[in-house]
This record gives structure tokens, C-alpha cells and sequence, in this order.
């Protein structure tokens, strides 16, 4: 029985600040180490000093894994290596750590330059930091140290997020990251092989949900966009840098392809630029379509979308915009919106979640009228449109990865504790495992049954099953030998070899039993009778009569005397040595059932 | 045994050294053969190391054996097999062996027996499975021996406890392809190994390799396909093996599955957990449904593609497969699908999506849902969503063939099937289109639907639009508004993609035809007549304005009240267009209007049809008139030719018809004619020019009659035989012909000769037919047969003539459907001026698309001819890929010809055409007839020299003006 505990310093029933330390098998492994969005103090990283409350990190941890390069995944990560103090082995996937720099270094532009905030970490820290990262590829096994071995799989969600498999002897644990089950444009859907491991630790942010399909939406939105441009209307679509942008582009690069549309697509330079490279170098990472095709044509060469220039916006004439941020709450977005908000033909669509109090928020719920700085009134005359795109699983694609990877355990991270709640009892419900939710700062332990390999000599093995009946495999099959605990290892060895590992000598242990025979003939005649029936019954073992007047069967001895008091009853001493225990009980059993009464 | 083996070898060898002296000419033939075993013999005995011996099989296995040395050279490997230490040697002996008994003509049961011998010593893994693998095949070239096969499945079922998997599997794969399929069999045999097959292969099921376990399965499916009936224990065996870790298992689980599905659709299963029952189909069904969200890909195209085929499933279980509960935070959340259909039936349509529009509603029960259903829940949501779309093509076809068969859930996977002509790839989206079309006869497309499927028409893949085109043909609409609609996206594609125009208008006639009532509303606003004033003429060239009236005229057609809300300038239109575009635009019963044609649509019923009548009319006047005087016979068919030519011409639907008969009586009337010459009174040398005439007319005679019965669709044998009866006519003309005009008989006995067979192989082919042949020239013919057999050729010919002379005319029946095929090159068009210049030397593509109908297999048999103003042919064979079907009986040819000469010194046109490609091997008449007769009179028919295999050019040719350039140094 050994133990598989876990603890969360964050996203456990939340969503934000992801960081799980696993000790399995007396390994400690740190899963991701995000920030969280919505703190501006210290609350914003996970409370690395719990870890190892005086000690040096580096000692405690054998090794740290990014999932993928969101923020709330890897933004403390300069943090935690370099001002609190990691040297250990960082493990991410390649685009992971391609675009990981790119997207700290934005962090920490509008943390210290925009916000003015000090004790943050810098640039080099960031270049430090990435130093002692060790890129993965996917399904490559990656020994971190003699027993603990990671594997990386596809997880979808955003270019390279992957989920991983931690495995130290039999024991094992999946960490999903965040993951998504159903393809997108641009990105397959997250495949893991029926590794069954002790836990699997996913997670949960649609836990309730169960999504309708995504052409329905993909429709919509590209006839939302078609029919502006068709009017000659221009369409503005806030959006992040990263990930949906480059689905969206991909999206409308494909339609205006296939419609042979020539409105001019713009994204906003800057972010979006180059991370669009790094997705053009890719190309193994996305989806099955982009993968066929690009030997013609890389997908992300677009021909049809230019980055966008300031000036651009008071061109005449239909155009689409991508533009960041996408909550329309500072930036180049909010300017074209300002731009174009007064005319009625233009359209802006949202393709996310929008916080309470920006823009977007304002107007997709519906207001019209805008104060904005300066005591401006801006009149909202254009369509506003919402189209979600998530790359989270829903339900129902946690319920597949589960049946697909079949754990013994589950622990739901990353998502509301009431809707976790739905989820847990679920799968308790439908896989009849147990299913864990432990909030931030809360240990789970799991008790795991591991298999112990035993090292067998293969002379051993084969003596073994040569005995007795040919193997068969639907039944185990019983094996004799001695096992050997010695340095660490486990070792089967024949009891010969163990005595003279050990310096033993062999003591043999013999068992003997008296039956009583009625039989009033002489002791020769009754040990004849003896040797005739056995003789009968026992017909694949050697009986021999020895000249002495006893009875060998193998390596049994069975001696008569006549009992003492009574002559008419025989005693028969039955021996056997404690390896032939199950032929010598079966032999008494047999004679005291008596022999038969028909003798010659 | 060794020396045994020598001897034999030597006894061989000696063989061949008297033969020698026997006969000559064979000697290089036959001495390498026997010399190849002892060769053999001697390299392997030569052979110091294993890789040495390895070498020489090697070579010997590339040289082929003939089939009277397999034998020795088998003796001589196995005596090898025997002394052979190393496993590779005998790996590569035991394959040998088993190439060896494939040979044709070659029985193996002589080397059963030592076959089976060698498997006894063997230790080898790989060389046990070698050796069963031969044993496969000398099993397999033995089907008529159960003895045999009893035996070989013994010796598997002895080592299918071998602890290797190779083994186990070829074991396993022996059995499944030798094991007793009757029942009878089995029960005779005296093995209890061999007794019941299916229980030692179920055995298997669960071995611990999952090889095996493969292997177990697939031999399952090969009893299966044998003809045994599989139990339906099988059944639960197999669905736990769905849950197996290995995709292949799984993968030949789903076929099992499958298989025991259709085996025993309604036996009852019980559900595990609780005490329900249901139908095995059914359960079946959910577990396949289940498969289709399987890890493995190939499992889910597997999973994906099986469902289609059962049919037997019970509605609501197939119904299950569309539906996805949709919930957001546990609340009941409508489908962007069902709020689609509530906007629809509520009456307001297109609105903009606001923002929680999709907000989800009531609460749910959280007992009540169900995250992984146990049935067949969402099955093709997941399908039609996966990441390969291997799997989405196949659930798209599966959908189709559900479709078709229940009309309730055609209607339920509308939406999906709508859903996919957006998906990325365009395999998928043609395959939805395609699909849709196969079910358009269940379905009625709401507005929101068409509408979507109308945004599709700006696709820039001109297969994507044509399919769409094709699918508009045939679908069912409900408003007024469906149809303005269709009918603006039309003309949006119209303007965009002009190529498009052809299809754009055949797709308006068919929608006018199909909702006359829906269209009679819109007219005013399509024609944009005003009550009070005179609106301005619209532009008679402009194709939008043809596309509006196709749609308009022919809706007119079956809506008498319409033509009342035309203004003067569309009856202009109409008849002009009525004579320029005949075969879009109907003819229309006009008030106030003299009829321009016939008043009565002809499809609508087409037996008390006039022109129909006229054609049966005109048949009768000609067949009846058998004894007129020649003059009036002739004067009679040529009034009547010109009458069905011209009614082809008139009434399409009757084209082919009207053709065929018309070419029938035009081989008629040159045989009459011919008859007439008189020449035939005349000394012969001196008519050589009306000599001429008639071997012409024999000659057109043969060529219409192979134009007769290749170039039809639906000729049935009745035809065949009168063609034949016309060409057999034709021949014995050109014989009486060749007779007059050649001095001597050496070569008319010859001829005299081939016409008899020709005569004697009708009578085989057609014996059925004869019957019906009283009076005709074959009839007569067969009747002289002994004595012709017996006459000299003057004779023969003499006879033939009279016959000739008295022989009535045979009446053609007509088939229900007869079409002519026809190819119209669309591309290139012949008009440019500019040459299309390259390189001489070098190789210049032309595009060339071209529409075909009614041409069976045109894969094999369409042709494409270049000629060149030099003379020079060239004729192309198009790739299976280029051709295209768009529909029932036509065809669509999209390929590039690649063009080469030498330079010229200014640009010149070539010709482009079509060929239709004809072998009398593939003779209709084979299909009907029992192949051994045919085959049997194919060989005794010579390859004639007026071709038995030929081209008929079947479209109009284009002149393609191209210059090649010489190259620049």
C-alpha cells in the first residue's frame, strides 16, 4: 500500500493561479504555476514558502511542468524560479516555450511599465527563468531521474498545451492542464491512450455544461461577418492575442478562400504578429487539415489577412479588423470601435467572455450610449454581435478523456466548487472510481495498490512451467521459489540458490502420519495389498516395493506394523517430506478411506 | 528417403535427355527445367553456411518453376529442410514451399503429407509459422477435399497452444479459412478437435495477446463469410472485447458485433444492471454508437461506417443518434438547431443574436443526467464533430443510408446534414451535398435551412456548386420566400461565376416545375411588371433574365392562370427562347396564342402521347408494307426516315427512340437499295462502279448496326438479335459482292467459310430468339444450312442471294427506354483565335471538359481523339479519377490532353473529339447470354477485319487552334 498525495496552493475550486504539488512515490513534482487574474498583491501567486516552509525548493522538487503557456498556467513561474529560488528541471512542450517568454514579457510590461509596480520580476529573470526549461515533445518519455519518468500528450485547448503523465515505478499520475475534446479550426482534440493511471487530475471549468456543436457557431459567425462585408460595412473583432485569434483568422481566411471574398482582413501588429509565426512553425501541433495541407500551403500564411495599420481605419469600403484587447477596454480595439461605433452598417463581434465594467461588457448588454473620458457621449449605432469560442472539454469531453485513460482515481481542479460538486458525483455515478475536489491549500491522499516486479531467472521460469499442465492463460499459475529482498531488489530465485546466497544450510522437514488398517493378515500381505491399490489408483506416479518391506510412491515412504495391542489392525506410518505435502495428504486421505474389499 | 529423392531427380533428368533426341524443337524449353532442381541440388549441397544456402534460395526463388518440376524441386527442399540447423534457411524453405504450391496447375496433396511432417520436429516459432502458412495455401488450392482440410485443421488446432503468437495466429487464420463450414461434416469427422470450430476459435478470444485475439476474431469473420452460421453466444463474447485495449481487437470487434447483428436481429439481450430486455439489433446498435467516440480512429471510422447498414434498429433507438441535451450550469439549454426551428415556426426569421439569446432556461434535474450514455445518445453528433474526417465522411455516408430507408429521421438529420456543407474539408462538404440529394425526395427544406444551404452557392470549387446546383434540382421548398431566395442566390452565383450558366438553368427549370404554386405569386415582381405602367424591355441576351424566365415558364407549365400576368414582350421571349433553348423551356398552352408546338406535355403521359402514337404509327405503316412494289417501299422509308429524324429532333424524350428505329430502317433501306442494282442481272466485271455502291452499303450497313448497339442505353436482346440479324445481311451482301467482282474461288472459299461460322454462331448466341424470326433471312438461311455446308461457293453465294431477295424484314420491337449517348465538349470551345503556344518537343496540357449521357461505364469506354491537320491520331485514354457523376446517367469529364509536335511555321488548328470505344467481347448480348456459348463462338469467330473492336465518334468535334513553336536555342 502506498500513497499518492496531492496538494493544491491554487486552483482548487477555482479557476486562476493553477499550482499542484504531487508527491507519488516519495517524488515531489510542481504541476504549472500560474498567476492569478483577478489580484493585484501577493495574493496573485501561489504561496511558494507552504512548500517547504524553511528548506530551499530545489531540494524538495524533482522537477516543475508547465501545461501550456496561459498565464494562469505558467505567469509565476519567473517568480518562483528566480525570485524565489528553483534551480531544478523545468518541463514544457516546444511551442510552450516558444511563446511562454512572449507572453511573461507582456505581463510584465503592463505590470511594472503600465501599472508602475516594483518588486516584480524583470526581462532577464524571464531569460533565466526559460534557461532551465527542458522543451518535450509530444508521447516522448522523459526520464527526469532513474525512476521518475513524465510523458507529454496532445491536449488541443491552445498550440501546444499538452497534458502529461507522471509515472514513478507502476504508480502513475495524468495532469491534464486544460484541455479540450472537440477539434477546432486550427487544433486537434486532446488524446491520451488507456494509460489507467492511479489519478488523473483534470480539470473542470465547464463542469455543468454541455455544448451545442461548434458549426453551428461557426456559422453564424461567418455569416454575421459575410453579409456586413457584403453591405459594405466594416466588422471590428476584439479579440486577445493569443489562441482564438489565430482560430478566428484561420476561420475567415479559409471562408474568404472558399467564397472567394475580397474585403481586406487586417490583425493588429505587435503581439498577434508574432505569435502567428510561431504557429506557422508549428505546424505538427494543429489540426488534421492544416497538417494535410501544408505542403501546398502553410495555413498560416495568410493571403488574405495583412497586419493592420493605424491609418487603416478610415479607409473607405468594407475591411475586418482583429483587434486587441478583446474586452474593448483600452487600446487599438477600443479606438476603431470609437471609429466606427456611429455607423449602422458596422458590426462588432465579440468573441469572448467580457468583464463587468469594460466596454464590451456595456454594450453587449445592451447599451447604447456610451460616456466615455471627457464627458463624451458615444452613440452605439453599429451591431453588436456575440459569438462564444471556448476551448475548454465540457462534460460530456471529461467524461470521455475518463473513460478513454480509465483512472482509479480523479481530482477535479481548475473550475467552481458547486459545479464541481455535479461533475464528482457523476463520475463516482457512471465509473464507480473515487473522485476527489480539494480547495486551495487542502492535501488529498490516495492509497494505491502498486505491483511489485519481482525479477525471476529465467531457469527458474522455465523449469516452472514445465511442470504440470501446459500454461494456460486465462488461469494464474502457482510457482515455487524463494524470494530474495536483498539491496533494494526483489529476486526470485530457486530455494537451492537462495540457501547458498544466504550461506544457509538446508534442513529438511518432514511430515508423518499413522493410519489404522483393519486387516487381520500378515503385515507382508497387507503392505501388498497396500502397494496393489495404490498401484491402482495412482497410475502417473512411480509405486515401488522395496525389498525392506516398504512402500515408496515418489519420494513418499509407507511402512506397516502390526499394532501392538491388536493384531488385527494394521498401522501404516505414512512420510513425506513438506514439497510433496500435497501427495502425502492426499495419500492419507486415501488410506483412511480403507482399502477396497475385493483383493485377490 | 535422400537417395530416394536423387533418384528421382536423376530419373527426371534422364527423361528429358531421351526427349531430346525426340524432338528437337523443344529441347531449349524443357532442358532448363529439369536442370533447375538438380541445380538446385547441387548449390545447396555446395552451400557451406547457412547465408550461402540463403543466397541460393534466393536466386532460385526469383526464376518461376514449371508446373511438372514443382514437385521434384519440393522433394529436394525438404530433404534440405531436414538437414537444415539454421531457422532462417528453413524460414525462407518453408516460404518456398508454399510459392511452390501455388503454382497454377499444380495440385498439391502429393506434399501434404510431408508438409505436415516437417511441422513435427520443429522448434522454430517463425519457421512453425511459416510452415502453416503453407499449409494455408495448399489447403486453400484444395477445396474439394474435406479429408484434407479435416486433417490440416487438426494439425492447427494441435498447435494452437504454441506458446508464440505467430503461431497461434496462423493457427487461427488456418482454421477460420479450412474450417468445416456444414454441419454434416463435423459430425462425420473423428476428431473432437475438429467438431465444433467456433468453440476452439471463441476459445482464443481471450488470449493474452492481443495479436491473437485479432486473429481470432477475423478467423470468426472468415467461418462468417463461408457460410456458417455463428452462434449468437458469440454475442457477449465479443461485446466485452469492445473494451479491449488494442484498436485492431476493438476494430474486429465492431465487425462482429456487426456481423451477429444482422445474423439475429430480433433475439432478445438483456440489459446488464437491470431487468429490462431489448432486441439484439438494438443493443448492438447502442454499442456500436458507442464505439463511433472511441480513442482509436480507426475504430471510429469502422464504428462510423457499420451503422449505416442497420437498417433493422428501431426508430427511437436511431432517433437517439442526433440527440445532444445541451445544459449550461445544469440548466436545460436549447440547441442553436431548436431555436433555429422556434424563430421559424413563430414566424420571425433572421434576427440578430443577441447577447444571452442562447440563455439557458429551466433547471435540471441533476439525477437525470446522463454525461455517458449507455445507448446509442449523440452518436452522430460526435461522428459529424470528430477531428479525422475519415470518421466524418462515413458518418456522413452512414446517415445517408439511414436516411433513406426512414423518412422520419431524413427529417431529423436535416440539420446535420446542413451543418456539415460548412465543414473545412471539401470531400466532407460534397458528401454532405451529395447526401442531401440521395434523401431530397423525404425532405422539406425550412427557410433557415435553404438558407444556409444557398450560402454555399459562392463556394469558388466549381464541384461544390454543380453538386449544389444538382441538389436544388431535386428539393422540396415551403414558401414563396424559399424560392425568391433560391432564386437571388442563383443569380449572385450567376454574376460571379458565369461558367456557371448551363447548371444555373437547368436548376431553374426543375425548381419552376417543382413549386409552380409557389412561384405564381412572385411572377409580377420577378418580371417587375407594374399594373399602370409599361415597364422598360428587358435585355434578351442578359442570362439573369433567361435564368428568371426558365424559372417562370416552366412553373407556367402546370399553372394555367400565370401566362394571364405576362406582358407582350415576354411572349416574344417565349418563343424565341422556346425554339433557342428547347430543351429548358417547355412549351406552354398560351390564351390568344396560336400553339407554338404540341399542347399536351408529353412526360406526363407519355403512352397516349401523340408523338409516341405517331412514332408507333409511322413503325407499322413500314412494317406492314412488306410486299409493296420496290419503288414505293423505298420512297415509303425514306418519307418515313426523314418523319423520325425529324420528330428526334422535336421531342427530346423520344430522341432516342426516334433515332434508333430511324437507323434501323435506314440500314434497311440500303440493303433494299443495294438489292435493286442492277448489276445483279448484269455480266459482273462490268458494273464496277455500281459495284462500289452496294459494298459501300454493306459496309455503312455494318457501321450503323455497331453504332446500334454500342452507342444505346437500354437495348435489351430482342434488339441485339435483329442488330445482329442486320449485320449477318450486311454480311452475306458484301460476300455476294466480293463474289461478282473477283475472278476465281481460292479466296471466296475463305470467305464462304468465315460466314458460315458467323452464321452458325448467331444461331448459338440467339437460339432463344429464333422463334420469333419466322420468314427472315436467317430463318431461311438455317433452314438451307445442310445444303449450303455441302455446296461449293458459287453456289453458296447464289443461294445467299435469293435469300436475300426473299427474306421479309424483320419488325424491331422497341425497348421501354432507349437514349442515345451523347457528348458535348464544354470545354474547349473552339472559338478563341489566339493559339495556345508552346515549345515543340515540350508538352502543352488542354483542358478539356465535356459532358456525357447516357454512356455506361464510361471509364472504360469513352476516348478521347486529337487529331492533328498532319493526319496524325492520337487517342488518350482519360484517368478513371476525371470523370464525375453528377447524376443518374450522365456523366461529367474534367481532364487535361497532353498536346506535342514538332514546330510549325504558323499556328493550325486540330480537332478534339470524343470517341465511344466498343468490343464485341463486351457485347451486350454476352451479359444475357451464358458466358461458356458466348466465349465458345467468340473463339470460333476470327478476328473479323471489319473490326470487332472499334471507336464511334460520339460528340461534335472542336477545333483547338494551337501553334508550337520551335525552341530557342
Amino acid at each position: 500500500v502506498s500513497l499518492v498525495s496531492c496538494w493544491c496552493p491554487g486552483a482548487g475550486q477555482d479557476v486562476g493561479r493553477s499550482c499542484i504539488l504531487v508527491s507519488i512515490a516519495g517524488k515531489n513534482v510542481m504541476l504549472d504555476c500560474g498567476m492569478h487574474m483577478g489580484y493585484n498583491d501577493d495574493r496573485r501567486f501561489p504561496d511558494f514558502s507552504y512548500i517547504t516552509q524553511n528548506g530551499r525548493l530545489t531540494d524538495f522538487l524533482d522537477c516543475v511542468i508547465i501545461s501550456h503557456f496561459h498565464l494562469d498556467h505558467c505567469g509565476a513561474l519567473p517568480y518562483f524560479s528566480e525570485m524565489v529560488g528553483y534551480d531544478g528541471p523545468i518541463y514544457m512542450t516546444h511551442p510552450t516555450k516558444a511563446i511562454c517568454p512572449i507572453l511573461l514579457e507582456d505581463y510584465r510590461k503592463i505590470t511594472v511599465d503600465k501599472k508602475g509596480e516594483t518588486n516584480f520580476f524583470t526581462s532577464q529573470m524571464i531569460k533565466d527563468c526559460m534557461k532551465k526549461v527542458v522543451a518535450v515533445h509530444l508521447h516522448q518519455t522523459v526520464q527526469v531521474d532513474e525512476e521518475l519518468e513524465i510523458k507529454a500528450y496532445y491536449a488541443g485547448h491552445v498550440l501546444g498545451a499538452a497534458m502529461f503523465q507522471i509515472k514513478v515505478g507502476c504508480e502513475s499520475v495524468v495532469y491534464t492542464g486544460d484541455y479540450n475534446m472537440t477539434p477546432d479550426r486550427h487544433l486537434g482534440a486532446a488524446w491520451i491512450d488507456k494509460c489507467r493511471p492511479d489519478l488523473l487530475i483534470s480539470e473542470s471549468t465547464y463542469a455543468t455544461t454541455i455544448r451545442d456543436s461548434k458549426r453551428c457557431r461557426e456559422r453564424d459567425f461567418l455569416k454575421k461577418v459575410h453579409e456586413t462585408v457584403e453591405r459594405g460595412g466594416k466588422v471590428l473583432i476584439p479579440v486577445f492575442a493569443l489562441g482564438r485569434a489565430q482560430e478566428l483568422c484561420i476561420l475567415l481566411e479559409t471562408f474568404w478562400e472558399r467564397m472567394n471574398l475580397k474585403a481586406p482582413i487586417y490583425f493588429s501588429t505587435g503581439l498577434t504578429e508574432k505569435a502567428n509565426h510561431y504557429y506557422k512553425l508549428f505546424i505538427t501541433w494543429t489540426n488534421q487539415k492544416i497538417r494535410k495541407t501544408f505542403v501546398q500551403r502553410n495555413m498560416f500564411e495568410f493571403k488574405h489577412i495583412k497586419a493592420f495599420d493605424r491609418a487603416f481605419a478610415d479607409n473607405p469600403g468594407p475591411m475586418v479588423v482583429f483587434a486587441t484587447p478583446g474586452m474593448l477596454h483600452a487600446g487599438q480595439s477600443l479606438q476603431i470601435f470609437r471609429k466606427w461605433a456611429g455607423n449602422e452598417k458596422n458590426m462588432v463581434i465579440m468573441p469572448g467572455y467580457c468583464v463587468q465594467g469594460t466596454v464590451g461588457h456595456k454594450i453587449l448588454s445592451g447599451q447604447r450610449k456610451l460616456e466615455m473620458e471627457g464627458r463624451q457621449i458615444l452613440e452605439v449605432k453599429m451591431q453588436v454581435e456575440y459569438m462564444s469560442f471556448s476551448a475548454h472539454a465540457d462534460a460530456k469531453g471529461i467524461m470521455q478523456l475518463i473513460r478513454q485513460a480509465e483512472p482509479r482515481n480523479v481530482l477535479l481542479v481548475h473550475g467552481e466548487a458547486k459545479k464541481m460538486e455535479f461533475l464528482k458525483q457523476k463520475i463516482e455515478q457512471e465509473f464507480h472510481v473515487s473522485c476527489y475536489m480539494p480547495a486551495n491549500g487542502e492535501t488529498t491522499t490516495i492509497l494505491t495498490n502498486p505491483c511489485i516486479p519481482v525479477d525471476i531467472s529465467l531457469g527458474l521460469l522455465k523449469r516452472e512451467t514445465a511442470i504440470g499442465p501446459l500454461p494456460d492463460a486465462k488461469k494464474p499459475k502457482l510457482m515455487h521459489g524463494t524470494l530474495l529482498m536483498k539491496d533494494n531488489s526483489f529476486r526470485l530465485v530457486s530455494p537451492e540458490q537462495a540457501l547458498k546466497e544466504l550461506g544457509l544450510a538446508e534442513h529438511q522437514l518432514r511430515f508423518t502420519c499413522r493410519v489404522h488398517i483393519q486387516d487381520p493378515r500378515k503385515e507382508h500381505e497387507t503392505v501388498l495389498r497396500v502397494y496393489n491399490h495404490l498401484k491402482g489408483v495412482l497410475k502417473d506416479y512411480s509405486v515401488q516395493h522395496l525389498p525392506d518391506g516398504s512402500i515408496t510412491v515418489e519420494s513418499i515412504l509407507i511402512q506397516a506394523t502390526a499394532h501392538s495391542e491388536d493384531q488385527g489392525t494394521k498401522v501404516l506410518l505414512v512420510s513425506w517430506t513438506y514439497q510433496d505435502e500435497e501427495l502425502g495428504s492426499y495419500l492419507t486421505s486415501l488410506l483412511k478411506k480403507g482399502l477396497p474389499q475385493s483383493t485377490p | 528417403m535422400a537417395a530416394h529423392l536423387k533418384k528421382r531427380v536423376y530419373e527426371e533428368f534422364t527423361k528429358v535427355v531421351q526427349q531430346q533426341h525426340e524432338d528437337l524443337s523443344t529441347k531449349k524449353l524443357r532442358l532448363t527445367k529439369p536442370s533447375k532442381s538438380a541445380a538446385l541440388h547441387v548449390d545447396l549441397c555446395k552451400a557451406t553456411s547457412p547465408a550461402d544456402a540463403l543466397q541460393y534460395l534466393l536466386q532460385f526463388a526469383r526464376k518461376p518453376v514449371e508446373v511438372e518440376s514443382v514437385e521434384g524441386v519440393v522433394r529436394i527442399l525438404l530433404e534440405h529442410y531436414y538437414k537444415e540447423n539454421d531457422a532462417s534457411v528453413r524460414l525462407k524453405i518453408a516460404s518456398l514451399l508454399g510459392l511452390l504450391s501455388k503454382t497454377a496447375g499444380f495440385s498439391p496433396d502429393c506434399i501434404m503429407d510431408d508438409a505436415i511432417n516437417t511441422l513435427q520436429n520443429e522448434k522454430s516459432h517463425q519457421v512453425l509459422a511459416q510452415l502453416l502458412d503453407t499449409l494455408l495455401v495448399i489447403g486453400t488450392k484444395l477445396p474439394e477435399n474435406p479429408s484434407v482440410r479435416m486433417r490440416l485443421v487438426e494439425v492447427a488446432c494441435k498447435h494452437l497452444t504454441d506458446s508464440s503468437h505467430g503461431v497461434r495466429n496462423k493457427c487461427l487464420q488456418l482454421i477460420g479459412c479450412l474450417g468445416p463450414v456444414e454441419k454434416g461434416i463435423a459430425k462425420d469427422a473423428e476428431s473432437q478437435a475438429a467438431k465444433d470450430v467456433q468453440k476452439i476459435i471463441g476459445d482464443h478470444f481471450n488470449d493474452q495477446d492481443p495479436r491473437v485475439r485479432t486473429a481470432a476474431i477475423k478467423a470468426m469473420l472468415q467461418l462468417h463469410e463461408r457460410g456458417l452460421k455463428l452462434q449468437q453466444a458469440i454475442y457477449s463474447q465479443a461485446c466485452k472485447l469492445l473494451a479491449d485495449d488494442y484498436e485492431q481487437v476493438r476494430s474486429a470487434a465492431v465487425q462482429l458485433i456487426w456481423v451477429l447483428s444482422q445474423l439475429y436481429p430480433e433475439s432478445i439481450v438483456p440489459i446488464p444492471s437491470s431487468n429490462e430486455e431489448i432486441r439484439l439489433v438494438d443493443d448492438a446498435f447502442g454499442k456500436i454508437c458507442h464505439m463511433v467516440s472511441d480513442g482509436s480512429w480507426v475504430v471510429r471510422v469502422q464504428a462510423a461506417k457499420l451503422l449505416g447498414s442497420m437498417q433493422q434498429v428501431s426508430s427511437h433507438f436511431l432517433e437517439q443518434t442526433l440527440d445532444k441535451k445541451l445544459m449550461s450550469d445544469l440548466r436545460r439549454k436549447r440547441t442553436a438547431h431548436e431555436r433555429a426551428k422556434e424563430l421559424y415556426s413563430s414566424g420571425e426569421f433572421s434576427s440578430g443574436r443577441k447577447w444571452g439569446d442562447d440563455a439557458p432556461k429551466e433547471e435540471i434535474d441533476t439525477g437525470a443526467v446522463n454525461l455517458i450514455e449507455s445507448g446509442a445518445c449523440g452518436a452522430f453528433v460526435h461522428g459529424l464533430e470528430d477531428e479525422m474526417y475519415e470518421v466524418r465522411i462515413a458518418a456522413v455516408e452512414a446517415l445517408c443510408m439511414l436516411a433513406q430507408s426512414s423518412p422520419s429521421f431524413a427529417e431529423k438529420c436535416l440539420d446535420f446534414l446542413v451543418d456539415m456543407f460548412n465543414d473545412e474539408i471539401e470531400e466532407v462538404r460534397l458528401q454532405s451535398i451529395h447526401t442531401m440529394r440521395k434523401i431530397s425526395n423525404n425532405i422539406t427544406l425550412r427557410e433557415d435551412q435553404l438558407d444556409t444551404v444557398l450560402a454555399v452557392l459562392e463556394d469558388s470549387s466549381r464541384d461544390i456548386r454543380e453538386a449544389l446546383h444538382e441538389l436544388l434540382c431535386c428539393t422540396n421548398v415551403s414558401t414563396k420566400e424559399g424560392i425568391h431566395l433560391a432564386l437571388v442566390e442563383l443569380l449572385k452565383n450567376l454574376t460571379k461565376y458565369p461558367t456557371d450558366r448551363e447548371s444555373i438553368w437547368k436548376c431553374l427549370k426543375f425548381l419552376g416545375s417543382r413549386h409552380p404554386t409557389l412561384v405564381l405569386p412572385l411572377v409580377p415582381e420577378l418580371l417587375s411588371t407594374h399594373p399602370f405602367f409599361d415597364t422598360p424591355e428587358p435585355d434578351m441576351d442578359d442570362p439573369a433574365y433567361i435564368a428568371v424566365l426558365v424559372l417562370i415558364f416552366n412553373a407556367a407549365k402546370s399553372c394555367p392562370t400565370m401566362p394571364a400576368l405576362f406582358s407582350d414582350h415576354t411572349f416574344r421571349h417565349y418563343a424565341y427562347l422556346r425554339d433557342s433553348l428547347s430543351h429548358l423551356v417547355p412549351p406552354l398552352r398560351l390564351p390568344g396564342r396560336k400553339l407554338v408546338s404540341s399542347p399536351v406535355s408529353p412526360s406526363i403521359t407519355p403512352h397516349e402521347d401523340p408523338s409516341q402514337q405517331f412514332l408507333h404509327q409511322s413503325l407499322e405503316r413500314v412494317y406492314n408494307l412488306q410486299h409493296l412494289d420496290p419503288q414505293g417501299v423505298q420512297e415509303l422509308l425514306e418519307f418515313t426516315i426523314r418523319d423520325l429524324q425529324r420528330l428526334g429532333e422535336l421531342q427530346s424524350e423520344l430522341a432516342g427512340m426516334a433515332d434508333f428505329t430511324a437507323t434501323y430502317l435506314q440500314c434497311q433501306l440500303l440493303l433494299i437499295k443495294a438489292l435493286q442494282e442492277k448489276l445483279w442481272n448484269v455480266a459482273a466485271p462490268l458494273y464496277l462502279k455500281q459495284n462500289a455502291l452496294a459494298s459501300a452499303a454493306a459496309k455503312q450497313i455494318l457501321e450503323e448496326t455497331y453504332k446500334m448497339e454500342f452507342m444505346y442505353s437500354g437495348v435489351e436482346s430482342r434488339q441485339v438479335v435483329i442488330i445482329h440479324h442486320m449485320r449477318l445481311q450486311a454480311k452475306a451482301l458484301q460476300l455476294i459482292v466480293t463474289a461478282r467482282t473477283t475472278r476465281g474461288v481460292e479466296p471466296l472459299f475463305g470467305m464462304c467459310e468465315k460466314f458460315l461460322q458467323e452464321v452458325d454462331s448467331f444461331q448459338r448466341c440467339f437460339i432463344s430468339e429464333l422463334p420469333h424470326m419466322q420468314g427472315s433471312f436467317v430463318d431461311k438461311l438455317l433452314d438451307l444450312m445442310p445444303r449450303l455446308v455441302t455446296s461449293k461457293p458459287s453456289e453458296v453465294v447464289k443461294i445467299l442471294q435469293t435469300t436475300l431477295r426473299q427474306s421479309t424484314f424483320l419488325h424491331l420491337p422497341l425497348p421501354e427506354q432507349l437514349h442515345r449517348a451523347s457528348a458535348n465538349i464544354i470545354e474547349p470551345t473552339g472559338e478563341s483565335d489566339n493559339p495556345l503556344r508552346f515549345t515543340s518537343g515540350l508538352v502543352v496540357a488542354l483542358d478539356v471538359d465535356a459532358t456525357l449521357e447516357h454512356v455506361q461505364d464510361p471509364q472504360g469506354t469513352v476516348k478521347v481523339q486529337v487529331l492533328y491537320p498532319d493526319g496524325q491520331a492520337q487517342l488518350i485514354h482519360p484517368k478513371p479519377a476525371d470523370f464525375r457523376n453528377p447524376g443518374p446517367g450522365r456523366h461529367r469529364l474534367i481532364t487535361q490532353v497532353y498536346l506535342s509536335h514538332t514546330a510549325w511555321t504558323e499556328p493550325c488548328q486540330i480537332e478534339v473529339r470524343l470517341l465511344l470505344a466498343y468490343n464485341s467481347n463486351t457485347s451486350k448480348a454476352s451479359t444475357r447470354i451464358p458466358k461458356s456459348t458466348w466465349n465458345e463462338s467468340l473463339e470460333a469467330l476470327p478476328p473479323s477485319e471489319n473490326g470487332i473492336e472499334g471507336t464511334i465518334p460520339f460528340s461534335k468535334p472542336v477545333k483547338v487552334y494551337i501553334m508550337p513553336k520551335p525552341a530557342r536555342r
